[in-house]
């Protein structure tokens, strides 16, 4: 019982955590306190104040607004990458872990080689043969998340598929499409989930990495990555510049785990 | 046996590494003679060039030109900066090496150290608190970990002074002093991660029959533990080691940013704006060539130091 509420708690936790930056970002897309491109030269650097709650930045915007909509672009971005690669990660998982054969062998070798590669290599190599931007590097990204989701769910497929279950099904003279569908991706949900979660927080630091490098999001899209590089020229003037989208990146990223170690 | 078909298998994927990096970078739009001459050169100019860069062969012709260059070191002529490749690089290559090295060095002394000091105090105030802590300095970004080094460790303390990056020819005790601070941001992450990884494992083994035979055998405590439960607890942290390793050096490239190291990353996102290719390419294969072989080394250890998997 006490292992319950402990266990509860640390979801909640996460919850709680993922909202205090998630449901600003989901706010940001539609509406934020000021204009988050609007240069006021008399507000450059200002501090906190009850009008800017986190302050401007060195251009005079509002620091709030542009949290909250760097936010919205970076979930966006994570949520796009984790979906693409999970939806053509389970298509491939699926296939080559049902019927193996040569082509999944080929496959699993060229996903072997994919990931052993860092996340942020791959995500860098496909910025370079794209080029930055906001969709770009989505899509970037989805390509580089393909493997690990079609590895987990290849896994999944070749476990349940001998299972007795799924023999029954097949001897009642089921297709095979109604047998992967029906019988097995259900049960490769609690994988997949986790799955999505890790993958998400390895978007959001991928994307931000990317930004911060300048090869990313490109202004006039806010980006937290973005805001990071641009606060370091004035760290020492304004370590909160730096500081505030830095916490909303670790509270992003450590609530959505803390949700992770729960679904295990 | 075994080792020599993974020597043979990694050769084959860093070929197969360079041939895709390669036709990837061949393919895309974009003209490199276009990239160097600007908008404004006349079509003849432009002929010239390309024929002078060899882009208007055949592309099996130019990969044959380009894997015979590398196999001899020779990675091409850079578009933008006009030097061979190799020279731009090469001594890039020993930074970036030496930070991933250094990083690699702090995270196993932090991991090894504060998870053998859960093991001991598993209940412990303290022990909680390492792994409270944990899971936060697990979800920080390396370089926004830079940046709090900078403000607290540079700015606040003095201890070092940011942007003052002194070259390893120049002076390589100032040079490592230097190198420890991106080296601290980048191995924090992964030494959490080691962190969990091996206290997992040790309180996993502590409970093993094998454990409590050795126990009765009347061995000491420390005994048991440092002979037995730590060996078998860090079999599958040398799996993540490999990881980890690859994994920092894809961190150096960006932490040389916070930092202002004039080192690979900084050659490889300049020429990536420029559309420099030859250089791209190169920076991407000398990576993958030093992923593919640090996991190969991790293999190798592996069999070594775990007998089961011979």
């Amino acid at each position: 019982m006490n292992l319950r509420i402990k266990k509860n708690a640390n979801s909640i936790m996460g919850i709680v955590l993922t909202a205090i930056v998630v449901i600003p970002a989901i706010i940001g897309i539609f509406w934020t306190p000021y204009d988050p491109e609007t240069i006021n030269g008399s507000l450059k650097l200002a501090g906190a104040s009850w009008a800017h709650p986190f302050g401007c930045d060195n251009f005079g915007r509002d620091i709030l607004s542009r949290i909250m909509l760097g936010s919205s672009t970076t979930f966006l971005i994570g949520m796009g990458t984790v979906i693409g690669g999970a939806v053509v990660g389970t298509l491939v998982g699926a296939l080559t872990g049902f019927y193996g054969g040569v082509i999944d062998e080929v496959l699993m070798r060229f996903n072997d080689v994919m990931l052993s590669f860092p996340s942020l290599l791959l995500a860098l190599t496909f910025v370079a043969i794209f080029g930055p931007g906001k969709y770009r590097v989505m899509w970037a990204l989805a390509i580089a998340f393909v493997p690990s989701f079609a590895r987990i769910i290849r896994a999944e497929f070749k476990r349940v598929k001998n299972m007795d279950y799924v023999k029954a099904a097949r001897l009642s003279g089921a297709s095979d499409f109604r047998i992967m569908y029906v019988h097995i991706l259900p049960n490769t949900v609690k994988v997949l989930i986790n799955a999505v979660l890790i993958g998400f927080n390895n978007a959001v630091l991928a994307e931000a990495g990317l930004s911060f490098l300048g090869i990313g999001v490109q202004p006039p899209d806010a980006s937290l990555g973005r805001m990071l590089s641009d606060s370091q020229t004035y760290l020492f003037t304004k370590p909160s510049y730096a500081i505030i989208p830095g916490m909303a990146i670790i509270v992003m990223v450590l609530g959505v785990s803390m949700i992770g170690k729960e679904v295990e | 046996m075994k080792i020599l078909k993974k020597i043979v298998s990694s050769i084959l994927v860093v070929l197969v590494v360079s041939t895709l990096v390669f036709v990837a970078f061949s393919v895309i739009p974009g003209d490199p003679a276009v990239a160097k001459l600007g908008t404004m050169a006349t079509p003849e100019q432009l002929e010239n060039l390309r024929q002078a860069m060899g882009l208007t062969d055949p592309l099996p012709v130019r990969y044959v030109h380009w894997v015979l260059g590398v196999l001899q070191g020779d990675f091409g002529t850079s578009y933008s900066y006009g030097i061979p490749v190799t020279d731009l690089i090469a001594d890039k290559l020993p930074v970036t090496v030496t930070m991933a090295i250094i990083s690699m060095f702090i995270m196993i002394v932090l991991a090894v150290v504060l998870a053998i000091y859960s093991a001991y105090h598993e209940h412990s105030l303290l022990g909680r608190a390492i792994g409270v802590i944990n899971q936060v300095i697990m979800s920080i970004p390396p370089f926004f970990g830079g940046i709090i080094i900078t403000l607290i460790f540079g700015l606040t303390f003095k201890l070092f002074s940011p942007g003052g990056y002194i070259s390893y020819d120049i002076n390589l005790g100032k040079f490592i002093g230097y190198m420890i601070w991106p080296a601290i941001a980048i191995a924090l992450p992964k030494a959490s991660m080691a962190y969990s990884l091996l206290l997992s494992g040790l309180i996993g083994e502590k409970k093993k029959d094998y454990v409590r035979t050795a126990y009765s055998r009347g061995n000491s405590s420390k005994a048991v533990f440092y002979r037995h439960i730590l060996k078998n607890a860090c079999i599958p942290v040398i799996t993540f080691l490999g990881m980890a390793f690859a994994d920092m050096i894809a961190g150096t490239l960006v932490i040389e940013q916070v930092f202002g190291i004039p080192g690979l990353g900084m050659i490889l996102l300049t020429s990536i704006q420029n559309r420099d290719y030859p250089v791209v390419e190169a920076i991407i294969v000398c990576i993958a060539v030093l992923v593919i072989f640090s996991n190969l080394l991790v293999d190798i250890l592996y069999k070594v130091v775990d007998p089961r998997t011979r």
